[in-house]
């Protein structure tokens, strides 16, 4: 398919990134393009200018603090997290990043693309939002920090806005986590997925549910169930599930996601 | 823009619309149809090739990022002639039907066997999860890569 017209920018820094993201109302970043170059066939995105990403060192690696703190690079690839040792201070994080899509789209996808493009099937929404990760949002005026449960706003809408740029993600330390999706063929599109965390209480991150994660604690995996239901969730319906299904799915994922997690040690 | 590239060995150098997907620049410009375009959505995996040593969908790339870097297609697999041992493979447990998808199927599993030289049954469909057949052949691509691997 032949895209639209389209500038091509290969910034040198993360400022010059930016600059060049604010000085163009239709400039869009570009990670690993396996969202954004697709829906650009489909015209559903028509960017000015892509700013490209990729090379740029600032936004890479993995680094793992004395207190188990995570920093991830946005632009760090799936692949490389799931080859990563530091990665593995929190392995949730490997496991279902080897679930997302196949081989060669995770030699490219990011993780700053995949919550950055938020849409609501995505497996990575839900899990920063459980897990507690903050994702630290650039511009030229400086750094913001923001939660993971106030980043993602609507479809496709995230709390970086025009001329900012994700730059990485923390994760605190902790080990009982748990995921678990209903998908379109084996790691493919999830119809319903839900992500928890144990630490007290259960923490979970239902995705595809909502225009965003819906987050449901409750005290423990067997209250979970309850505790969806309580949510009143109004999923959409589609081809793949109808909402009432959906709905009912919300309560199992849930409740295997708090249990895998609980099971932990 | 200019875009110079290494592909198969051979140093290419073109001037390329940054609009165009690498796919594009490797079938057209450069004339290398080994490659094949399936669906152009990043499903199918017939335009897999392996870029800088990492297997990607050359649909989901624009050629202008590729600048710079070295390219591996399935023209370059056999070597004076002689095929490699994966390609001999689905030859010989006749690993594909209409061949479509055979480019995309033969990069895929060259990348596996070159990180995992004795992949398991389950490591060889993870593998090839990006690469659709649409004969559903799947049974005999995997016996191939089976067979090559050791």
């Amino acid at each position: 398919m032949l895209l639209r017209e389209v500038e091509y920018a290969k910034p040198a820094s993360v400022a010059d990134a930016l600059a060049t993201l604010a000085e163009h109302d239709g400039a869009r970043a570009l990670a690993g393009g396996q969202t954004l170059i697709n829906v650009m066939k489909a015209r559903a995105a028509s960017p000015d200018v892509l700013v490209d990403l990729n090379g740029l060192a600032e936004l890479k690696g993995i680094d793992l603090a004395a207190d188990g703190t995570l920093t991830i690079g946005a632009m760090t690839t799936y692949a490389e997290l799931i080859r990563s040792a530091e990665a593995r201070a929190r392995p949730i994080l490997g496991e279902v990043c080897a679930t997302i899509a196949d081989v060669q789209v995770r030699n490219r996808g990011t993780l700053g693309g995949n919550v950055c493009a938020n849409d609501p099937t995505n497996h990575l929404p839900p899990l920063m939002c459980a897990v507690g990760a903050e994702l630290t949002i650039a511009s030229a005026a400086g750094e913001r920090t923001v939660p993971a449960a106030d980043f993602f706003l609507g479809v496709y809408m995230t709390a970086v806005g025009p001329g900012e740029l994700l730059t990485r993600i923390t994760i605190p330390a902790g080990k009982r986590d748990g995921f678990a999706a209903v998908t379109l063929g084996v790691d493919g599109t999830c119809i319903v997925n839900a992500a928890a965390s144990v630490n007290g209480g259960v923490r979970v991150a239902l995705g595809c549910v909502d225009a965003v994660p819906v987050l449901v604690e409750a005290a423990s995996p067997e209250e979970v169930a309850d505790a969806v239901e309580r949510a009143a969730l109004r999923p959409p319906s589609d081809v793949h599930a109808s909402s009432e299904y959906r709905a009912h799915l919300a309560q199992v994922l849930a409740t295997r996601a708090a249990r895998e997690a609980a099971a932990r040690t | 823009m200019d875009v110079a590239v290494t592909v198969n060995g051979v140093e290419y150098e073109r001037d390329v619309e940054p609009r165009k997907l690498l796919i594009h620049f490797i079938r057209d410009d450069l004339d290398l149809t080994g490659s094949h375009i399936g669906c152009d959505t990043g499903n199918c995996g017939a335009c897999s090739m392996i870029v800088d040593g990492l297997l990607v969908k050359s649909c989901m790339l624009l050629a202008v990022q590729a600048d710079g870097a070295t390219i591996e297609t399935v023209e370059g697999l056999a070597e004076d002639g002689k095929l490699t041992a994966l390609q001999q493979a689905f030859s010989d447990h006749h690993a594909l039907q209409c061949g479509y998808c055979t480019p995309g199927m033969l990069m895929s599993a060259t990348a596996l066997l070159r990180e995992n030289p004795s992949p398991s049954e389950r490591e060889i469909r993870k593998a090839l999860q990006g690469n659709l057949c649409r004969c559903t052949g799947y049974w005999n691509i995997f016996e191939a890569v089976k067979a090559a691997a050791k």
